[in-house]
């Protein structure tokens, strides 16, 4: 299992049944194939449905109902199709349950940054900073490092997603939370030690293992 | 009662300069005909609000590649390496807006509402030179409406008054662009006689719809 699936299964034990889910483009969208189909969760996509299905068999796609990603999905029973005004007010209003999305930082105070990189890339923001605001509870999904450097740093020095702290961040290495001490980590991932994750933060963080 | 028209004829009303908001996520539910006459016609210069600008070849991204938008405003240009570069060419004007501020910012435009105070976005990029509100000790940021002159949008099925409804994801923006621009032009896969449509299942109603699309041939 690589990287990516770990940290997707690790989020997937976060899931509670019954749930209203929406999982980010990407990293995040692994999440979904460990989370079990009989316990009630419903995914939901922001271009505007709630039931997300898996991927349709080849020659069975219905190019009318896709993800966020434009991708070819279909729907599980009990699904609804919304237009997007409906989609973002269950997003602003509070009705999701859980968000994951993936990041390029996170910071010692728990904002992330996922949606440009000044003078290099700018993908814009899409569903992020309202998802980022608006979820009940928000978990950063990403690898620990890209090219070596830490990517849960002291503060973010792209430009941030949203002020709103975010709940959990689960990475290849470790898992952290936020305490009144600010950064906190909680578990270490399988076969990783307290030192390589020391040695590869460059956030400062509390630890309650 | 609508005649329905060809979308060569439809794009003649549209000028150089229009401001036009076109539905569709990623190219689903995008009026895809409409776009490949505005493309034909040459009309440039335009502000085309959208959520995205697609892929190149598909959708708002064959407006992008032909050159005819000065300035967009959508939430996600990711996908479309095209509207990046003609970006940093310093060819195309991008305002980036949060995606639920942006469908918010066209609903309260066509509704009536002046502003959307919302909390996505504030203390980042998106709130400079913008107003912020305290309320009952809560902070928000004013987004100011957003209308426009044109709105080209896509639907499953019409009736021949203009009544709309649409398919699973292909609604996205569409039926909320309906509502805020001065001229709506719609594109359906399919008209069926008045009467066809039951009154439950219109997302559009007719009286939103100003021109008729006829089905592809």
């Amino acid at each position: 299992m690589d990287a990516k699936d770990r940290i997707a299964q690790r989020v997937a034990q976060e899931i509670v049944p019954g749930s209203l889910v929406n999982l980010g483009i990407g990293l995040p969208s692994l999440v979904a194939s460990y989370v079990a189909t009989d316990q009630g969760v419903y995914f939901q996509s922001e271009n505007g449905v709630i039931g997300l299905g898996s991927r349709p068999p080849e020659g069975m796609e219905d190019p009318d109902l896709t993800d966020a990603g434009g991708g070819f999905v279909t729907a599980v029973p009990g699904a609804a199709a919304i237009d997007s005004a409906m989609s973002f007010g269950l997003i602003r209003g509070g009705h999701i349950d859980l968000t994951v999305l993936g990041a390029l930082q996170v910071d010692s105070a728990g904002h992330l940054a996922n949606w440009m990189i000044p003078g290099m890339l700018t993908p814009g923001m899409g569903g992020a900073m309202d998802l980022a605001t608006g979820a009940k509870r928000v978990i950063a999904a990403l690898q620990h490092q890209t090219r070596g450097q830490s990517k849960i740093v002291n503060r973010c020095d792209l430009p941030i997603t949203s002020t709103r702290q975010v709940d959990l961040i689960v990475t290849d290495l470790a898992v952290f939370d936020y305490c009144d001490a600010g950064l906190r980590l909680i578990e270490l991932m399988p076969e990783i030690g307290l030192d390589e994750v020391g040695s590869k933060t460059q956030a400062s963080f509390v630890v309650a293992l | 009662m609508k005649r329905s028209i060809s979308p060569d004829y439809a794009i003649e009303i549209i000028p150089d300069g229009a401001r036009i908001m076109i539905g569709g996520f990623m190219g689903v539910g995008t009026p895809e005909r409409l776009i490949d006459a505005l493309v034909a016609s040459g009309t440039g210069n335009l502000t085309v609000i959208a959520n995205d600008t697609a892929l190149p070849g598909k959708g708002i991204g064959k407006l992008i590649t032909a050159g005819s938008v000065r300035k967009v405003i959508t939430s996600h240009i990711g996908l479309n390496p095209e509207t990046q570069r003609l970006m940093n060419a310093g060819k195309l004007e991008v305002d980036l807006v949060p995606q639920g501020t942006l469908v918010e910012c066209i609903r309260s435009a066509g509704v009536g509402l002046g502003a959307v105070v919302t909390k996505t976005g504030l203390g980042t990029a998106v709130a400079e030179g913008k107003q912020i509100l305290e309320l009952e000790g809560q902070l928000y940021l004013i987004e100011l409406p957003i209308h426009a002159d044109f709105a080209l949008i896509a639907a499953r099925q019409a009736d021949y008054v203009g009544n709309l409804e649409y398919a699973l994801t292909a609604q996205n923006f569409n039926p909320i662009m309906a509502l805020a621009a001065e001229t709506v032009i719609a594109e359906p896969d399919h008209i069926v006689p008045v009467g066809m449509i039951p009154p439950d299942a219109v997302r559009t109603p007719a009286a939103l719809v100003d021109h008729l699309i006829e089905r592809a041939k």
